[in-house]
């Protein structure tokens, strides 16, 4: 056969020529001749005008901003295929088991049919920080607040400068210390006036001879008016605060303050300070900052999990397709359990399928640059950097400098090149089986 | 400007509706004086006889304010017979005049939103100088300050047709009756207004530090009061450095409020997340019980209210002038949009004169500002030409400067430093509000990166 094409190739040399001529005038102006331009400019500077030799790929290497990419790259091109390809595998067994398998894989696979910039708009919501609009702390709010009280007035704080102070642990103390006899003032503000409406007026308990009396309520007159530190007639008090006395260290006596903030302690708190326990005034937990600068990586990370994962599922399910039932079927009679089974059976025999789906997320990974650029806000924007968004904005932006956004291009060609020429070889090998 | 054009984008999406409903508003009220209502303002220009001459005009508007101004033109067709079109010219003005100028087929007329741009175009010898039939109109209607706006090397290339208050801060009216407070004057009041209101339960500041423009402005109009006009000027052309001590002292001011996490709505952190849009609609969106007091931005903040909550402008949202900083003027910073002809030739076709003989006239601004959401910086025009008291608030704030304004400071500096997410002013303040403590650190790092930007 080999003769024969050598053949043809010797006799009729221009027939070869003008069938080959069509795919590489193609390949020569779409693919390289855009490569060797890049290749070219990427030795000149912003201006294209004077050559600059290698400084633009030593700007590569030195500059903050892309050394971050570049970090994120690599943490990208670890974590994503590997996540992807392991939850697709698990999908993909597990749905061999199940009724529903079809109606599971397509709703798995769904995210697919989305764009990426719409996967992003999408997951820009979910991670929102206000547990009203981010599903994602909206869900975290909702399972720690079903474990967890909730405080009565999580807005309530001392004024600065006021007889109360706010402690590290959260609790509020008032600086002099409790007398029977003169009333306890704890003065509290920032409470949102709708959640007054209901609050009765704060009353000034009366001096009694034998209990530490006092008031907590919110100093801060609807409207304004007030006098600090005094309890004005349209006050309100603060009810079903936990008020506690502490002499060195130990909490001697606790009690709740009333409907109009009032509380009474024995007189064993004769002496000893008045604290407001903090449980009653946590701030609301918020759930985590996605958007913030340490979570924005693996944030974005996780949406492109959601999309991908569903690929390597459909393209790993019809791998176990192929995987030859007899086998399985052998090692279970020899008395393997479904772990073995799975682990040194199935696995093996799957690996040429992984290879394919983590070699092309792999390829994938290394240009993402949608899901960035939409989900990260521009305040942690460089944090998520990745390589393929800092070419845009090197490139295309107010302040382009094209000579470095070529040199990121070839830096990104390189590191595709290895999982490529794998992917030829294995390809290579599969055909001349 | 760059913020504006996002705003106008997100604007014209959330838009469409209230068109739709102003639209058949004005229908059942004033029936076919729709069409009409150009023809009532009374000429006070004489244009020439321009039938069968076409124009194109490209700007970055969209949605109602792509609508609104095309109002204007069709009066400019009614009056002269020319046909008149519009092209939208996406965020990147510059780029896309320089493409189609390559291509051959320039827009006739394009608004130019940075002083910036407009020198470039000059410099590239792509727009042509002012007749004098313009220069006419912009002596009697313009102030010095907003003609030399549009001057290149002493030539006069550009007509600012449309200009933005940009010293606002937008309040909720209930916060303020919560805590019984009223506008403050002065900075110091300021801070106390917003201690009172954070007494009075309402978190009193919604900073949009997810978008550095924001933050730009928060700082030009406090150096500009404190600092005054002249260093304004002087730090926009980088003559003095970022770590003069009039800078360090506009950022100790400003992290009297943005050093307190419990004034910021959302915190530190929550701020630097927010964006613009969202700054707002936080502020108005519960009118019971609102997220933040108050909001600082531009007049068009009016369109982010109109367009994403129920609160009535003038009712629930009310506006303030920035307070004055450390015993100076009150601020005014501004922005705007300048009409240049564009002629790779370097002269003005007659029909390209009468178009901006007309945007520069008190009739072309007067039917502009009928319809809201557009400030004039035509001195001629009536206040009544505004729809409402607190349009005609800001646009009376504007003409009253004099001089005394001065343009947004990012537009003027290199897009580098004031115009790029990541770097320059943006990224220098978004940092400086996630550290309010290190103004030190803030001055040394936007003077490292001026002195890139301006290439000294």
């Amino acid at each position: 056969m080999a003769s024969g094409k050598v053949a043809v190739i010797r006799a009729r040399p221009w027939a070869v020529a003008s069938f080959l001529l069509p795919a590489l005038l193609l390949l020569g102006a779409l693919v390289v001749y855009p490569i060797g331009y890049s290749i070219w400019r990427s030795l000149f500077d912003a201006s294209g005008d004077s050559f600059v030799g290698l400084d633009n790929f030593k700007e590569l290497f030195t500059n903050d901003g892309i050394r971050t990419a570049l970090k994120n790259n690599l943490i990208w091109i670890v974590v994503a295929p590997t996540v992807a390809t392991a939850l697709g595998l698990i999908f993909a067994v597990l749905t061999e088991r199940i009724r529903w398998a079809t109606a599971f894989k397509l709703i798995v696979f769904m995210p697919m049919a989305i764009s990426m910039l719409a996967a992003g708009i999408i997951f820009r919501l979910v991670y929102e920080q206000n547990p009203d609009r981010g599903v994602a702390n909206a869900v975290m709010t909702t399972v720690h607040d079903s474990f967890a009280d909730s405080p009565a007035w999580p807005d309530a704080q001392p004024r600065p400068g006021g007889p109360v102070e706010a402690q590290d642990d959260g609790s509020y103390l008032l600086t002099s210390p409790a007398e029977v006899g003169s009333p306890a003032m704890l003065p509290l503000v920032a409470v949102p006036q709708p959640e007054l409406a209901d609050a009765a007026p704060a009353a000034v308990p009366q001096a009694s001879g034998d209990q530490v009396t006092g008031t907590v309520w919110m100093d801060f007159t609807r409207g304004g008016g007030g006098t600090d530190g005094a309890v004005d007639p349209e006050e309100k008090g603060l009810s079903g605060i936990t008020v506690q006395a502490v002499a060195d260290g130990e909490v001697v006596a606790e009690t709740t303050t009333a409907e109009d903030g009032t509380f009474a302690l024995p007189a064993e708190a004769d002496g000893a300070q008045v604290r407001l326990a903090g449980s009653d005034f946590q701030a609301p937990y918020n759930g985590a900052e996605w958007l913030g600068p340490s979570l924005i990586t693996p944030a974005i990370i996780g949406s492109y999990v959601w999309m991908w994962a569903g690929f390597a599922m459909v393209l790993i399910a019809a791998g176990l397709a192929g995987v030859p039932r007899e086998t399985l079927e052998a090692a279970r009679v020899d008395g393997a359990n479904e772990w073995q089974v799975f682990r040194r059976i199935t696995i093996p025999l799957l690996a040429p399928v992984l290879a394919v789906v983590m070699v092309t997320l792999m390829i994938n990974v290394l240009k993402i640059f949608d899901l960035v650029y939409v989900i990260a806000p521009t305040s942690t924007q460089d944090e998520a950097n990745v390589l393929a968004l800092q070419l845009y904005l090197s490139s295309f932006g107010t302040d382009s400098h094209q000579g470095v956004g070529s040199a990121i291009a070839v830096f990104l060609l390189v590191l595709v090149l290895p999982v490529m020429i794998i992917n030829v070889r294995r390809l290579r090998r599969e055909n001349q089986r | 400007m760059h913020g504006s054009g996002e705003v106008s984008r997100r604007r014209a999406t959330r838009a469409a509706l209230a068109v739709i409903a102003a639209g058949a508003l004005t229908l059942t009220a004033c029936g076919d004086e729709e069409t009409g209502a150009a023809s009532d303002v009374p000429a006070t220009i004489e244009l020439p006889d321009l039938s069968g001459e076409q124009l194109e005009v490209a700007a970055v508007w969209t949605g109602v304010e792509r609508d609104n101004f095309v109002r204007v033109l069709d009066e400019f067709e009614a009056r002269t017979g020319a046909s008149v079109s519009y092209v939208p010219s996406g965020d990147n003005v510059s780029q896309f005049v320089g493409t189609k100028i390559e291509g051959g087929a320039p827009p006739d007329v394009v608004m130019v939103p940075q002083p910036g741009v407009l020198h470039e175009f000059a410099e590239n010898g792509w727009i042509a100088p002012l007749g004098d039939s313009v220069q006419q109109q912009l002596d009697a209607n313009y102030t010095p300050g907003w003609q030399d706006l549009g001057t290149h090397e002493g030539v006069r290339y550009g007509v600012y047709v449309k200009a933005a208050n940009k010293s606002l801060v937008w309040y909720s009216a209930t916060a303020f009756e919560y805590a019984g407070v009223e506008p403050p004057a002065t900075w110091d009041d300021f801070v106390t207004t917003a201690w009172t209101l954070w007494e009075s339960g309402t978190t009193p500041l919604s900073v949009a530090g997810g978008d550095g423009w924001t933050l730009t402005d928060w700082f030009e109009n406090i150096y500009l009061s404190q600092a005054g006009p002249e260093m304004y000027d002087r730090l926009a052309a980088h003559e003095i450095p970022w770590t003069d001590p009039s800078v360090a002292d506009a950022l100790t001011a400003l992290g009297e409020v943005f050093g307190e996490p419990r004034l910021l709505a959302n915190g530190t952190n929550g701020s630097l997340q927010t964006l613009f849009p969202d700054s707002v609609t936080q502020t108005f969106i519960n009118l019971t019980a609102p997220d933040a007091g108050m909001v600082f931005e531009a007049d068009f903040v009016g369109a982010v209210i109109t367009d994403s909550t129920d609160a009535v402008i003038g009712e629930d949202a009310l506006v303030f002038p920035f307070p004055e900083v450390g015993g100076g003027e009150a601020p005014v910073v501004s922005a705007g949009d300048a009409a240049v002809a564009v002629s790779p030739d370097g002269e003005a076709s007659e029909a390209q004169e009468a178009l901006l003989t007309f945007l520069a006239s008190t009739d072309a601004a007067r039917i502009w500002a009928e319809p809201g959401g557009f400030v004039s910086p035509n001195k001629s025009l009536e206040f009544d030409a505004y729809p409402n008291d607190v349009q005609r608030g800001i646009a009376e704030a504007l003409i009253d400067a004099g001089d005394d304004f001065r343009f947004d400071m990012s537009d003027q500096t290199p897009a580098a430093f004031g115009g790029t997410t990541g770097q320059g002013m943006w990224r220098g303040l978004q940092d400086f509000l996630r550290n309010p403590d290190d103004v030190r650190g803030a001055q040394e790092y936007l003077e490292s990166q001026a002195a890139d930007a301006y290439g000294d």
